[in-house]
């Protein structure tokens, strides 16, 4: 480890794959990893909104002393001396069921077919239930509304399997200014298509409530 | 009756309690059990007679509605004082009988005895359901009227609080409760005392109010303990939620009621009302300048709320999803204060640690798991309902002498502990090939192994976990040769699939995808190999998951995989269903040589599928038949074979 890194006192030293790294205080693990160039695949990760953990992508293995565990590396500190392993057969075992399952969830989407590949996933055992789905309820356009733009113009309706993204009650609304951080942030590509039932037909709405 | 303006002024109410006349009392148990089974109209029955009969107006009998008496296969039950007759299976027809029998002539009405093996039992004392069990925290159910805090109060209630009060510092408190062992009973076993410790501690540094919360969101399907105490004995739950917030310097605590408990959400009401009312809840308690108020959250149907950080966030008005921990609940909790969240049980335990003191309690159970627990006991036993034992005592010892054994002539196959998240774990021993550790070739760590029979695996924490279930919230499912363990795999993956929340990919990806393997062998598809793509998808689920409900739910199949993999290999290989569940791979037959052409079958058959004449031997259109069961239900000579 370099001197200049230890000179700063409350800089944490730990190791990604053997490798000593440092973070700066706050930083989280996938963000020290992305500082020094390490590959930690992600979907529901943006730095504009709080991370929420949906994708379990980013899952590391963590050893800290005798304590084993597998964490979203998103939304964990690391702590000093903590070793790191972003590549272990647990970590990749999670990567390789979720990658597959999507490909079944969103068989239309060219990012997670992608991303999928590059994992060794490249066909999935589960029954596909809808052939044009991109969307994979990871929660970033309904946080970016919500945190970044300020509104709640998207939400989350129904719960579990059953969970869609939609606007509140059902219909488009006159919350959404149509800024387009939604579709912006989306890792798929699936709030493209969807930015009209959200913000409606523009050429319908009058600045006063919502004519349709 | 007004507030109570000191401890003296509690002790004298509760003398003049005790001093009242004896009157003989008639304890109906109006447990979920019983009451499905009519004890409203048995309670009813009993006012009814002793007012018609009025013969007994200088007896006055007492009829008292109380919580659950835990043997519920036996309901409606009914406890009389003093003769401490015990009648079960009483029918409103029945009390008439035992008006004029019994409490009018002092005579025994036989019948109504429980009976067992020729033995008939007139006191609950001798029963052996009852005789092993070791009654702490249910001692006062089924005792006392709940909905009146006198009688709780004649039983010792909010003595332990006096004592909190009066006679220990806070730091007393909790390390009473360190010491004595106690551990969450809502299936975590995590160390209460140090969780009060931690919360003391991040006030300290950070100062403010704390809260604290008992959860009450009871969702595991057959699971009724802490029904049981919030409807039988309310006032031990906010004894104990008012010692640990005299401990913790909390002045507001939630009671986080499930909502399809609307009785025990009235019992708690009207329990926190009369406790109010005497001065026992609310400011400056017994003038001793302790404020402790408690207010009722009802949860909105979801299972997942009852993880502790989506409890805190339904609570909170927010959506009842889990939130990645840490922050834990005792730094940031409730609107990010340090908030203390335990089990309705683990409430109810700590007036007894405080009463009887720390070392009694340590001794009660093993070391690491002190104490007594409740488990719901049904499934495939005899004897099914509430009971509470030592921790440490043997599965076996739980199940056949508490239990009675297997009803039929089936054997005892497999019991299920913890609930959905549970594992499911063989009776017998089964040698396990070392290649079985199949988890292990993909570098997975192996959970759970079981290295004796379960009759002698004692239950606490830690056995449990090591036989790759949990203890959960005391769920205890008792399967015979008649059950499948795929097709159980499939009910609580199915039951947990609809709890999911839906926040994390793989718990709701992953149920769905690990449905899919389990319906397939359920129709006899799939290969072997297919085994062990489930059991690592299982472990996916256990490592990413956000909450405890995904990284619990594949635990019934991951154990049932590692115990029972022949049972799997027949439904794969041999397209066979050993247990004649699955109905894809099982056949209904009548056997000619014993069917007596009662032509029952052939009535009840919904598919009208099964022919022959009166007298004569029926058989059944296979091509037709939906593989429903109902002949055999209904066959009276047990002509109908499946296989």
């Amino acid at each position: 480890m370099s001197s200049s890194e230890n000179s700063a006192t409350d800089v944490i030293n730990f190791f990604i794959d053997g490798q000593p790294v440092a973070a700066e205080p706050g930083w989280t693990i996938l963000e020290t990893a992305r500082h020094h160039h390490i590959h930690i695949p992600t979907l529901c990760s943006h730095p504009a909104v709080t991370p929420w953990g949906s994708c379990r992508l980013c899952v590391v293995e963590t050893r800290y002393g005798k304590r084993v565990q597998v964490i979203p590396s998103c939304l964990n500190p690391p702590v000093a001396e903590l070793e790191v392993f972003t590549q272990s057969e647990r970590v990749k075992n999670v990567r390789r069921w979720v990658l597959e399952m999507l490909l079944a969830e969103c068989p239309a989407s060219r990012e997670i077919k992608k991303l999928a590949a590059a994992h060794g996933v490249t066909a999935t055992r589960f029954a596909i239930t809808d052939p044009e789905e991109e969307c994979l309820r990871c929660g970033l356009c309904v946080a970016v509304c919500n945190e970044v733009v300020g509104v709640q113009a998207l939400t989350f309706g129904s719960r579990g399997v059953k969970k869609v993204l939609e606007t509140p009650y059902r219909v488009p609304n006159n919350a959404c200014i149509g800024c387009g951080c939604c579709v912006s942030v989306c890792p798929t590509g699936a709030l493209q298509k969807r930015l009209d039932t959200v913000r409606g037909d523009l050429s319908r709405r009058t600045g006063h409530g919502f004519a349709h | 009756m007004g507030k109570l303006k000191s401890v003296a002024e509690l002790e004298s109410l509760r003398a003049q309690v005790l001093a009242a006349p004896d009157r003989p009392v008639v304890r109906v148990c109006l447990g979920p059990g019983c009451l499905a089974q009519g004890a409203d109209k048995v309670s009813r029955a009993f006012k009814a007679a002793i007012q018609e009969r009025n013969i007994l107006a200088d007896v006055q009998p007492l009829i008292k509605e109380t919580g659950c008496h835990g043997f519920c296969s036996q309901g409606t039950l009914v406890n009389l004082y003093p003769s401490d007759l015990f009648y079960v299976q009483v029918k409103p027809a029945d009390v008439p009988e035992i008006v004029d029998q019994t409490l009018r002539e002092g005579k025994v009405v036989e019948r109504l005895l429980y009976a067992d093996n020729g033995a008939r039992y007139r006191s609950a004392a001798e029963v052996p359901f009852y005789k092993l069990q070791h009654k702490v925290i249910l001692k006062n159910v089924g005792l006392i009227d709940p909905l009146d805090i006198e009688d709780a109060l004649k039983a010792g209630a909010y003595r332990s609080l006096v004592k909190a009060l009066t006679q220990k510092t806070t730091d007393q408190i909790i390390d009473t409760v360190t010491i004595a062992g106690l551990r969450g009973r809502g299936g975590g076993g995590f160390p209460t005392g140090f969780k009060w410790r931690k919360v003391v501690e991040n006030a300290r540094e950070n100062p403010g109010p704390v809260f604290i919360v008992a959860n009450g969101d009871e969702g595991d399907p057959g699971a009724f303990m802490d029904r049981a105490i919030m409807e039988g004995d309310p006032h031990a739950v906010l004894e104990g939620m008012a010692i640990g917030a005299r401990a913790m310097g909390a002045e507001q605590g939630y009671l986080y009621v499930r909502a399809e408990y609307p009785f025990a959400v009235r019992t708690l009401n009207i329990a926190i009302e009369q406790a109010r009312a005497l001065g026992l809840l609310g400011q400056d308690i017994l003038g001793t300048g302790f404020n402790f108020d408690v207010q009722i959250n009802r949860g909105a149907g979801a299972f997942v709320c009852g993880e502790e950080t989506a409890l805190l966030a339904s609570i909170e008005g927010r959506v009842g999803e889990p939130v990645t921990r840490p922050p834990y609940p005792v730094e940031q909790g409730l609107w990010d204060r340090p908030t203390v969240i335990n089990n309705v049980e683990t409430w109810a335990n700590v007036p007894h640690i405080i009463d009887h003191g720390a070392q009694w309690y340590a001794g009660v159970g093993v070391p690491h798991s002190t104490g007594t627990k409740i488990f719901s006991l049904v499934g495939k036993v005899k004897n099914s309902g509430l009971v509470e034992v030592p921790m440490g005592i043997t599965l076996g010892a739980i199940v056949e002498e508490i239990g009675g054994g297997v009803p039929g002539k089936e054997r005892f196959k497999a019991v299920q502990t913890g609930g959905p998240s549970g594992g499911i774990i063989p009776y017998e021993f089964k040698e396990l090939p070392p290649e079985d550790l199949k988890l292990d070739k993909v570098g997975l760590q192996p959970r759970g192994f079981m290295p004796m029979e379960l009759k002698n695996l004692p239950v606490d924490f830690d056995s449990l976990a090591q036989a790759g279930s949990i203890m959960g919230s005391g769920g205890m499912i008792v399967m015979d040769d008649r059950d499948c363990v795929v097709d159980v795999a499939r009910y609580f993956l199915r039951f947990l699939e609809e709890e999911s929340c839906g926040k994390c990919l793989p718990c709701r990806l992953g149920l769905k995808g690990m449905q899919e393997f389990l319906n397939n062998f359920s129709q006899g598809k799939g290969a072997p190999a297919d085994i062990d793509a489930l059991a690592s998808l299982g472990m996916a689920l256990v490592d990413g998951s956000l909450c405890g409900l995904g990284r619990t739910a594949p635990n019934p199949v991951l154990t049932s995989i590692r115990y029972f993999r022949d049972e799997y290999l027949a439904h794969i290989v041999d397209h066979k269903c050993p247990a004649g569940v699955c109905r894809d791979l099982i056949t209904y037959r009548i056997d000619a040589d014993i069917c007596n052409g009662c032509t029952l079958c052939a009535k009840n058959c919904p598919q009208a599928c099964i022919a022959g004449a009166n007298k004569e031997p029926h058989t059944i259109d296979q091509d037709a038949c939906i593989r429903c069961g109902v002949c055999m239900d209904v066959c009276p000579v047990d002509a109908v074979v499946v296989a």
